[in-house]
This record gives structure tokens, C-alpha cells and sequence, in this order.
């Protein structure tokens, strides 16, 4: 059984936990106003809120319901269109109207989901207001409405200060009030802690899977591993990062560590997939998927991000490095499962980039990536770390090319050679994200970009005409 | 006015085809497509599939008790292949089952022995081979032949622009309820009711009136659902007819994005002559079209590429040929623009390269040759510019000569960034160049409480074409917009509709509205005029009440309304509109095929990272000829929304098949849509108010497919941007322009 919230309802269902939260929304709960696009999270169409009760609060996030297991929604409160509709327009919903930011409307509902949960989330700026709809795509518009309507949501939520997020939000027509109870409702729902006896499946977020395997999850038992306490948190222990193995690309992002070790990281964040899916996405899904273009798995590759495994009894550890063997190929055993990562926190002499780019910048999945890190001791580079996807059949660690380079001085010349010896590791194949010659050219340009972004002092910007 | 559904849209409210209430009892269907490219099928094996509890049947071509035939203009497709598949994805089977998912489990127990044939997916190729929808066509002016060798400057060179999925958000989808009397009642996504109705009626062997299409709205069209919406709508009709169950079909993306057709890709040759002053002289193109497997609306788009090959330009000789080629694609189809833009960005190329072999910016080409009121286009048409104007007014409004030097002050400063600029100016033709399809009929009911219902033959996709009806009838009637309801699209209502396309749908049923609602006013008055015993020319209705004169009376609206109806006084009309002055001879290929032309320019500048290839559009200026807008709040959501489309057709929206036919870009994982980042940041439009009558509804110019040529701007740009950096690249003349494009510009070099 699954017990949960949607909208002001108490639902308990004996469905099986593996079909989509969409599914049970739209067909068992015929509510329609949750739309169907792509059922693979890359419209937004079926945007949800997901409540919950984090660190004493309870924090609304969005999801696209087509991807999450009616599982993952245990113990929460899962908002749709239906769920924030008042006596005449929310605040959200105006701005839209007003602005026609609406045509054949199909998109709406996610948009107006999306931006209300910005209107509860505790981040203002409209900024932030276009950052919570950049997983909703819409065919019509050519977004400038939307941006119109982002704006006015913007301004009245700047209005907010002090007032408590939600009470802030009824009082302003955002969400009906009947969001003050649930926080109690929440507390009062039945926990229930059955692990199936045969596991076929194991989820985290589910970003993937319900991508690759929509149709064999409905009908698998699953063990649901994405609220599991032990697999979550993000925690500094000396000067190593330990994270469990559910921690998402949401979380990464909001996590002061992170945000103190790289000063760029919100940049990085910005170009993987969407707020939606970032919210949804853990990390070991991300590793264990083995797609040779993982945003993370190249950044935490170049971290040289050590795992930790376990198959219920004995643990052991690896480097992220070691796990790939051969295209989806993976040193693991069905048994196991990855608990933990940790990597040494970059220190004051250290620098960290990531680069990617793709068709379309933003939630989109990269022709080519990479990371770099470097220790440095002045202008000499005493070790460096360098790992590219979209080049090959694993997201690759590009181990010579990362060795040639330690000892050396950053200089024009030796941006150069570097470039060269990373081709000989190389062996991308042309496929809808490139062809294989756009793809050489890519990553050579992209450890060039590495070193101009790090080096911005030095005269490096000629090293671009050279190729 | 906002959209008058902006209030359901946004709650969530609005019933889509997928949220129609279900009868107990549905069914649900789901198409088995080829799974080659081309073929003959040697067998075809159902057992397996058959054998899974829940399947109720598989329909194949021998079930189909009427004609196995879809094709609009030409009669050459299928509705489920026969002997032979001619594009992966080809409808084989239908499975119905009493699931979704046993349908689609079913489908993939299916199996099929083909014996290969060769695939052709290149238009050229397919011309070689003789390979051809229709006959070539060849719109001509002057001649071209003398005029080149009059001209100081001639550049040849090849164009070449991919097609554009659809991705309307709703993917295509039908719902049939069989009723009495052989009747079948079909809710269908389709822009095109009556062509939904009139191949299923062919197709299951009965009459067109017993077959009841119902559109409310769509998720989105842009020309997607025009022709390509029918075979689904008949699937679910043969379906229910045959099993006298309802059954419902709405596709999966992936299946969408296989088995249906999109804009048509065009790969063309072009050569232009001009004089030492810049006049183009002379003009020839041979267009390329990838047409797919079967003829669907390719002809008629094909038509209007011939249609506006100079785009906005007067070129004395002109010779344009164009080739329908037949390919192993999915029929490719209507799409914004209709053709129209796969013309203009040719013409364009060729301006763009002749400048650049001169020496000299583009612009100075384009604005020494844009169309004036008088000058006649390759199809014998004279123009009624506002060619000149638009550009004028764009150059010196938005202060083109200082956009200028801030880029070339930027690129002079900057090595890693790049800027480029463009002006895009256009002109698009408004009707449909089959002139019988300008025609149109609404119905119009005025009940006895004073409120009023309105049909018609437009499809809401949208645009905003109900929110246009309305404000037709709430303007003649004169009362308050909420005692109006505009009704759902349906062919037991209103006959023989034209799809809504052509960006015609609210001129034609607009005027239809019209002309309705000013023959129930004209009774009305003659009601009021002898109630109040006085002349009937000093009656009017104002804000639901009848004034005398300039005097109000104690009649209102609602009192007029029940003294018409106790007098035994019509209270519904049916009206007919069919625009004046049609005509086309397609054996000349002369003649006057539209009502009027849209005009507008665009300037477009953008920035390229010249390291990483990428970019973003930095501003959008556009002034654009509106006549006179009747609700310029949709009418600014339509020009936006068109350039963005447009946009994206030449940045990101990469088309792949491989050499077997099979659709790589097959899902939204790989087939990218402008998302809210990769828009212009600025987008700034001026509304230019034309004086010069037109047969516009309200001489409100129609919107709809217009603003997507801008985008073409963005192409030309990105382009000037590379060539900043790289004045040597080889980049050439192929949309669309994604990041792989411009990066391989900017470090490689040759002859385009």
C-alpha cells in the first residue's frame, strides 16, 4: 500500500508502486488537467509539487510526475493543477491570463505548477521564477508572455520578506488554504516500511529507468531506495565530502559544502537537465545509468570520487574511475548496490571546471563534456584530473592525458600537446548529438575553454586560432 | 482581449481529446508500423500477438470494407500497407485491445517478414531516379537567359533547409463512439474535420453524413494535424464501426514523432545575376523538395514555395522549377509557412552569398530590391507593398546604422565572442492558392434569453481564432462578449469546412460570422422598428440596448430578442463567404491567388562563442504589418510564437535519419524545441498600422504563419557572426545552424 496526499484528498492505494504517479493521477484519478507530452520528463507537461517534511519543514518541490513511481510519493503530499485551483484565478494563474501567456493551453498546467512552486519554495527573484519553469516547454508561445507573467509572479513574491512562505501564499491568492493543514496531515500518514522478499528493481529517483523501462517497472517489485535516510545527506568530514548514494542534483546544489568549493557551481548545475529532473536525479542513478555523457559522472570522475558498495552484507570501496568496464558495462554485481561517495574536497590550490555543450544549452544531453581538476603550486600544476563524456562507450577519465600534464607550467604550447595526447584516448562515434569530427573538435576546444576560464590572466585566448 | 479559454487553460480545465469522459466499454488502439524503410511484405504473422489476453482484434488492409485510401491530393496512400511498406513506420496493423498497454504489448509481439527494396531518402537522388509525387513545376517571369547576360555580378550556389517536426505538446489522437444507423461520432485532434470525414467515409464505405466529427480544440497544430491527423481519426472510426465499440487512440510521442510527417526538407540550387547598382536581374532555382512516401500536402506546399521564391523582392526575369521528389519517409507534410519559408530562405542565400562575393552587406542588396505597390510577382500578381515601409520604418526606428557599429565595434574588441547581424525582410501571400478553398459558412443562433452560440468551420489550435469569432459577433450584435459561446468545430453543423489553415481560418470564417450576425441585426432592427414605430435606419443596438438615433430606448437586448421570436422572426442564420477576386490558371501558372500580402522586417542580432560554438540571439526588432490589429495581445502572441518557431527550424530542431530511413531524432531526448533560455533576450515589435484596404476580417491582416520567416534571420546572422571570426570558413548555406555547424565554421575553411 501507498499512503499519501493528493491535493486536499488522503489517498491509499494497493496499486502497484512501479506505475507513474501520471498514470494513477490521470487515469485512476481522472485528473485531467496533468498533461501527457513526452513521458520522459522533457516537457514538463506533467509537473507536479512533491511536499515533504525536510529538516522541520515542509518544502514543496516540482517533479514531472511521468517519471516518479507512485512509490516515491509515499508519505507525502503531491500537488496537481487541480490541487491549487481557488474560487476564481490563483495569483499565477492571472498573471497568465493577463498576459497571454497561454495559447492552446496544453503546456499550461505544468507552467502554472512549475511557477506556483516557485511561490512556495523560499527563493524570490526572477530569476529563480524562470529557473523553476525551465523544464516546461511550450510550443506556442515563444516564451516572452511567460517571462511577462514570471515577472509579476516575481514582484509579489518579493513582497513576502519575513511571512512564512506558505501563509504568505494563501494570503496572496497563490494556493488554497487548505496547504496550512497539510504539514499535520503529513505527520499523521502511516509509515510503512515493507521491503519487497524478491527485489527485481532497484529506484532511486527514477529519471531513468521509467525513461528506458516504463513499462517493465509497473510491473516489477521494487525497493525504493530514493527516501532512504542511510542514502541520503551531504556531510564534510575533514577535508573529504561523504554523500549518500540518493543525494540529488537539487541537493548538490543547494549544499553550502559544494557551494564553498566551487565557486562556479551554480553554472554547472544551470546545464544539467531541468529543475524537475534535478530535483528527481540522484547521483549513483546517474552513475550506475554508465551513459557515457553523465554530467556528474564527469565531474565527479575528474574529482576522482571514490564509491562505496554494498550487497546487503559486505561492503567495498572503489574508485568511480574503475567502475566502467565496456559500454553499459559495469564492475558490479546484481547484488550490489553503490551506498556512498566521497571525494577530497577541493582545496585552496585547487581549480575546477566543467564544461558542456549540447543542441540546446539548457536540458539538453551533452554532444561532448568535460571536467577538469587541477592542484596547483603557482603556475606549476602538481596533479591534474581531466574526464570527458560523449567520446567514447564510458564516460571516460582521460588518465594520460591528466598525467602528461602534472609538473608541467600552463603555457600555450602545452595546451597544445595536451589536446593532442587527449585525442589519442578518444574514440566518440557520429550519432544524432554529432557527428565524430564535431566531437574531436569539441573536446579540444572544451580543455581549451578549461584552461581560459581558469587562467583568465594569462594570454591564452590565441590558443583558440591554432586549431 | 485575452483568449477566451485563457480562464480554463490555466486551471487546468480545458478537455483536450486525451481528457474526453470515457463510454465503459472503450477500446483502445494502437498502430503496428513498418519496421523498414521499404519493402514487400512477405508475411505477416498476428498469432502471438493475438494470443494476449485482452487483444480483441487486429485489423489489416483486408478488413477495410471501403477503399484502402487516404491521399488528399493524390490518391497514392494507403491507409494500412498492402503489399508493399514505402517509410518505417508505415501503419501494417491495428491492434484493439481493452488496454493501452496490452494494445501497445500486442503491437510488439507482431511480426513481419519483408523482403528489403532499396531506400532513397535524398530528394536529388529520388529526381534522378524519375522518383516523383506530381509532375515539375516552373513559374516564370521575363527571361532569365537574356537578363543574365546583362548582369555584372552573378553567384550560384546550393540552399539547403531540413524539416521541423510539429511537436504540438498534444500529440495527434481520436476518439469514435458508433452510433445509430451505421453513424459514427469522432472526436479527432485534426485541423481538417471535413478531410477527416470525407476519407473516412471512403475508407469504411459509407456516406459523408453519417459521420460526425467534433473539434474542440488542439494541443497545438501548425499544420501537423491538417492532413496528418485523418489516419488516426479513421483508425478509431474502422475500428468502432467494425467492432460497434468505442475506441480511442492517442499516440505516444515516440510513435508521433516515428510515423508522422513534418515540414519538407529542400535541398535547391539557386543563381542570381545582378546589375552594377544591385538590382537583381534575374533569378533561377530549382527546388528539391523531400516530399516523403506518399504525396499528402507536398504538391500544394510545393506550390507555394514557386509562390514566394522572391520572398519580398521585385525580380524582373525569374525562372523557378520545382521537384515533388518521392522518398522513404514518412509523407512529409503542412508546417507554418506552408513551403513559404523553404522558398525565402533560398532566395536569401543567394542574396547573402552575392554580397558577400561583392563585397558588400547583404542589407544593400535587399533594400535596393524590395518589392513596390505595382511591381508584378513571378505568378502575374501585382503587389500592394508595404515592403518599403516595413524596412524603412525598422531601419530608422530601431536605429539600424548604430545596431551596426556597436557589432562591428564589439567584434573588433573581442576575440572569443562574435557578433553577427541580419535583417530578414518578408512577404507572405494570404489564401489558399487552391483558390476553392476560399470558402466558408458559419452558423450563428440567437437564443430567446438574448445569449449566442456560433459555429463554425475554424479549428481552435491556439491561435485564438474562437476569441476572433467572438469578438466579431460581440462587435455587430454589440453586447457583452460573456453572452456569447463559440461552439466546438462540427461537420453535422457546418459542411464541407477548409481546414484551418493558410493562416486564412479567421479572415474566412470571421467574414462567415459576419456576414450571420449582420443578417439577424437586420432583422432585429426591422423588429424594433415597429415596435417603436420610427425608421428603421435610426435604429442601432449599443451595449444591449436599442438606441434611436443617439437616444436610448426602454428596449434592451434580451426584450428585442423574445419580441423577434413571438413574431415568428428568425433568430438563426447560416452564412456563406468565399473571397472576391480569386483566380489562378495553373496551365500558365498566372493569376491573382491572394486576397493580400504581409509584410514585415526583421533585424536580428546575435553573439557566438567562438571557442565552445555556441550561441544566443541577442534581440529580435521587428516591425510587421498588421492592417489593423482587432486584438493585438494575440496578435503579438502570434508573432512571437511564429519566430520563435522559426527560430528554432534554423538553430536547434535537427531532423536525423539514417541511411535505412529510420528516424534518430525520435523523441524529445533528441529532437531539441526552443525552451525558455534559448529565446531572444530582447524581442521588440512595432505594430505598423497599414492604411491600404484589404479583405482582411476587420482589415485585421492574418498572423499565423507570417512571423515564422523572421527566424530566417537568425540563420544569416549566426552566419555573419562566423565569418567575423573565420573570414575564410566554409560555411555554407545548410539549416539549420546548430552548434556542430557553427563550430565546424569557425575552425574550418573553403568554398561554401
Amino acid at each position: 500500500m501507498v499512503h499519501f496526499i493528493l491535493n486536499n484528498e488522503e489517498v491509499s492505494t494497493a496499486l502497484p508502486s512501479g506505475m507513474t504517479l501520471l498514470d494513477f493521477i490521470r487515469y485512476r484519478k481522472h485528473l485531467t488537467g496533468t498533461k501527457i507530452g513526452c513521458r520522459e520528463g522533457d516537457c514538463g507537461a506533467c509537473t507536479i509539487l512533491v511536499g515533504e517534511i525536510k529538516k522541520d519543514q515542509l518544502i514543496y518541490t516540482s517533479a514531472t510526475s511521468c517519471l516518479m513511481a507512485l512509490g516515491n510519493a509515499q508519505g507525502k503530499h503531491i500537488v496537481t493543477i487541480e490541487g491549487i485551483n481557488i474560487e476564481g484565478l490563483n495569483a499565477v494563474q492571472q498573471a497568465f491570463s493577463d498576459e497571454a501567456a497561454t495559447q492552446c493551453g496544453f503546456c499550461t498546467p505544468g507552467f502554472v505548477v512549475s511557477l506556483t512552486g516557485f511561490c512556495i519554495s523560499g527563493n524570490t527573484g526572477y530569476e529563480n521564477a524562470i529557473h523553476s519553469v525551465n523544464g516546461n516547454i511550450c510550443r506556442c508561445t515563444g516564451y516572452k508572455s511567460i517571462e511577462r507573467a514570471a515577472h509579476t509572479i516575481s514582484n509579489l513574491v518579493a513582497q513576502r520578506n519575513d511571512a512564512d512562505r506558505l501563509q504568505f501564499a494563501v494570503d496572496h491568492k497563490m494556493i488554497p488554504a487548505y496547504f496550512l493543514a497539510i504539514r499535520e496531515r503529513i505527520e499523521r500518514i502511516t509509515v510503512v516500511k515493507s521491503k519487497p522478499t524478491v527485489t527485481q528493481k532497484r529506484l532511486g529517483g527514477g529519471t531513468d529507468l521509467y525513461v528506458q523501462q516504463h513499462e517493465a517497472m509497473e510491473h516489477s517489485s521494487i525497493e525504493f531506495l530514493f527516501d532512504r535516510k542511510n542514502l541520503n545527506g551531504i556531510k564534510r568530514k575533514g577535508s573529504v565530502c561523504e554523500m549518500g548514494a540518493a543525494v540529488t542534483v537539487a541537493d548538490i546544489a543547494a549544499s553550502a559544502i559544494f557551494q564553498s568549493h566551487f565557486t562556479s557551481l551554480q553554472k554547472y548545475i544551470a546545464l544539467v537537465s531541468s529543475t524537475q529532473i534535478r530535483n528527481m536525479a540522484t547521483i549513483a542513478g546517474n552513475f550506475i545509468n554508465a551513459s557515457p555523457i553523465g554530467d556528474l559522472t564527469i565531474f565527479f570522475l575528474a574529482l576522482n570520487a571514490k564509491l562505496e558498495l554494498t550487497d546487503g552484507k559486505s561492503h567495498r570501496e572503489m574508485a568511480l574511475r574503475d567502475l566502467y568496464k565496456g559500454y553499459k558495462l559495469l564492475d558490479k554485481t546484481e547484488q550490489e548496490m553503490i551506498e556512498k561517495i566521497s571525494f577530497e574536497l577541493p582545496g585552496k590550490n585547487d581549480l575546477f571546471n566543467f564544461e558542456k555543450v549540447s543542441k540546446r544549452t539548457n536540458l539538453d544531453i551533452a554532444s561532448v563534456n568535460s571536467a577538469i581538476h587541477l592542484v596547483m603550486d603557482g603556475d606549476e600544476i602538481v596533479s591534474a584530473g581531466i574526464a570527458a563524456g560523449g567520446v567514447g562507450p564510458v564516460p571516460l577519465y582521460l588518465s594520460k592525458s591528466s598525467s602528461y600534464i602534472q609538473g608541467k607550467r600552463i603555457s600555450a604550447s602545452l595546451i597544445d600537446e595536451l589536446v593532442s595526447i587527449a585525442q589519442s584516448e578518444i574514440s566518440p562515434i557520429s550519432d544524432a548529438r554529432g557527428t565524430e569530427k564535431y566531437k574531436r573538435l569539441l573536446l579540444s576546444q572544451l580543455i581549451k575553454a578549461h584552461f581560459i576560464s581558469l587562467f583568465p590572466s594569462l594570454p591564452l585566448e590565441n590558443i583558440i586560432i591554432t586549431a | 482581449m485575452t483568449n477566451i479559454d485563457a480562464y480554463t487553460h490555466v486551471r487546468g480545465e480545458t478537455v483536450y481529446l486525451d481528457d474526453i469522459p470515457e463510454t465503459a466499454g472503450t477500446l483502445y488502439a494502437c498502430v503496428y508500423g513498418s519496421p523498414v524503410a521499404h519493402g514487400r511484405i512477405r508475411q505477416l504473422d498476428l498469432s502471438e500477438a493475438l494470443q494476449l489476453p485482452g487483444v480483441v482484434r487486429i485489423f489489416t488492409s483486408k478488413d477495410i470494407p471501403g477503399k484502402n485510401q487516404i491521399g488528399g491530393i493524390v490518391p497514392d496512400e494507403p491507409l494500412l500497407a498492402e503489399n508493399e511498406v514505402h517509410y518505417n513506420g508505415m501503419p501494417v496493423a491495428l491492434v484493439v485491445a481493452t488496454s493501452v498497454e496490452t494494445a501497445q504489448a500486442a503491437v510488439k509481439r507482431i511480426k513481419i517478414d519483408i523482403e528489403p527494396l532499396p531506400v532513397i531518402t535524398d530528394p536529388r537522388v529520388a529526381q534522378k531516379n524519375g522518383s516523383l509525387l506530381v509532375p515539375p513545376r516552373t513559374f516564370s517571369l521575363g527571361d532569365t537567359t537574356a537578363a543574365f547576360t546583362n548582369c555584372k555580378y552573378i553567384v550560384e550556389g546550393i540552399a539547403e533547409t531540413n524539416g521541423q517536426e510539429h511537436l504540438y505538446i498534444e500529440t495527434q489522437g481520436a476518439y469514435a463512439i458508433p452510433g445509430e444507423h451505421e453513424s459514427i461520432k469522432l472526436y479527432s485532434s485534426t485541423q481538417g474535420p471535413t478531410a477527416v470525414q470525407r476519407h473516412a467515409a471512403d475508407v469504411l464505405g459509407i456516406p459523408m453524413h453519417r459521420i460526425e466529427v467534433d473539434v474542440t480544440r488542439l494541443g497545438g497544430g501548425f499544420g501537423g494535424k491538417e492532413d496528418q491527423a485523418t489516419s488516426w481519426a479513421i483508425f478509431c472510426a474502422l475500428a468502432a464501426m467494425l467492432l460497434r465499440k468505442p475506441v480511442k487512440y492517442s499516440l505516444h510521442r515516440m510513435e508521433d514523432m516515428r510515423m508522422t510527417g513534418k515540414r519538407n526538407p529542400y535541398s535547391s540550387d539557386f543563381k542570381i545575376g545582378l546589375d552594377i547598382d544591385f538590382t537583381i536581374l534575374a533569378y533561377e532555382a530549382t527546388f528539391y523538395q523531400n516530399g516523403g512516401a506518399a504525396a499528402d500536402l507536398s504538391p500544394a506546399v510545393l506550390e507555394r514555395t514557386l509562390f514566394h521564391c522572391t520572398n519580398s523582392y521585385f525580380v524582373p526575369n525569374v525562372k523557378a522549377t520545382a521537384y515533388s521528389c518521392r522518398t522513404n519517409l514518412p509523407p512529409n507534410t503542412a508546417f507554418r509557412g506552408f513551403g513559404g519559408p523553404q522558398g525565402m530562405f533560398v532566395i536569401e542565400a543567394a542574396i547573402a552569398k552575392a554580397a558577400e562575393q561583392i563585397g558588400v552587406p547583404a542589407s544593400v542588396i535587399q533594400q535596393r530590391n524590395l518589392i513596390q505597390t505595382g511591381d508584378e510577382f513571378s505568378y502575374g500578381q501585382k503587389a500592394e507593398s508595404e515592403a518599403v515601409e516595413c524596412w524603412n520604418k525598422a531601419t530608422s526606428l530601431y536605429e539600424m546604422e548604430k545596431l551596426k557599429a556597436e557589432v562591428e565595434n564589439f567584434n573588433a574588441a573581442n576575440t572569443l565572442f562574435k557578433k553577427g547581424l541580419s535583417l530578414m525582410p518578408i512577404c507572405f501571400g494570404i489564401s489558399f492558392t487552391k483558390t476553392l478553398m476560399n470558402q466558408a459558412r458559419a452558423l450563428v443562433h440567437v437564443y430567446t434569453d438574448g445569449s449566442i452560440g456560433i459555429s463554425t468551420g475554424a479549428v481552435e489550435m491556439g491561435q485564438g481564432v474562437n476569441t476572433k469569432m467572438l469578438q466579431v459577433a460581440a462587435n455587430i450584435f454589440s453586447v457583452d462578449p460573456a453572452m456569447i459561446k463559440v461552439y466546438s468545430t462540427n461537420t453535422y453543423r457546418i459542411a464541407n469546412t477548409s481546414p484551418t489553415a493558410a493562416s486564412a481560418a479567421a479572415d474566412l470564417n470571421g467574414k462567415a460570422v459576419e456576414i450571420a450576425c449582420e443578417k439577424i441585426a437586420d432583422r432585429l432592427k426591422d423588429v424594433a422598428a415597429e415596435i417603436l414605430k420610427c425608421d428603421r435606419k435610426n435604429i442601432t443596438i449599443n451595449g444591449q440596448k436599442v438606441f434611436l438615433g443617439k437616444d436610448a430606448t426602454q428596449l434592451t437586448w434580451k426584450e428585442l430578442v423574445m419580441a423577434a421570436y413571438v413574431k415568428r422572426v428568425s433568430l438563426s442564420e447560416h452564412a456563406h463567404y468565399a473571397t472576391p477576386g480569386l483566380h489562378f490558371d495553373a496551365t500558365i501558372e498566372k493569376g491573382h491567388p491572394f486576397a493580400y500580402h504581409v509584410y514585415g522586417t526583421a533585424i536580428t542580432t546575435v553573439t557566438v562563442d567562438c571557442l565552445r560554438g555556441t550561441y544566443e540571439i541577442d534581440a529580435v526588432r521587428i516591425v510587421h504589418d498588421f492592417g489593423k490589429s482587432m486584438n493585438t495581445i494575440i496578435d503579438k502572441g502570434q508573432i512571437e510564437g511564429g519566430l520563435v518557431q522559426g527560430i528554432g527550424w534554423m538553430t536547434m530542431e535537427e531532423i536525423v535519419y539514417d541511411a535505412e530511413g529510420r528516424l534518430r531524432s525520435n523523441a524529445l531526448s533528441t529532437y531539441k524545441v526552443p525552451d525558455i533560455y534559448s529565446v531572444p533576450k530582447l524581442l521588440d515589435i512595432h505594430f505598423l498600422e497599414t492604411s491600404n484596404d484589404n479583405l482582411a476580417i476587420f482589415r485585421s491582416k492574418a498572423v499565423g504563419e507570417p512571423p515564422l520567416m523572421y527566424g530566417i534571420g537568425t540563420f544569416f546572422a549566426l552566419r555573419n557572426a562566423v565569418k567575423a571570426f573565420n573570414p575564410a570558413s566554409g560555411i555554407g548555406y545548410s539549416a539549420p545552424m546548430t552548434p556542430e555547424k557553427v563550430l565546424m565554421g569557425l575552425y574550418t575553411s573553403g568554398n561554401d
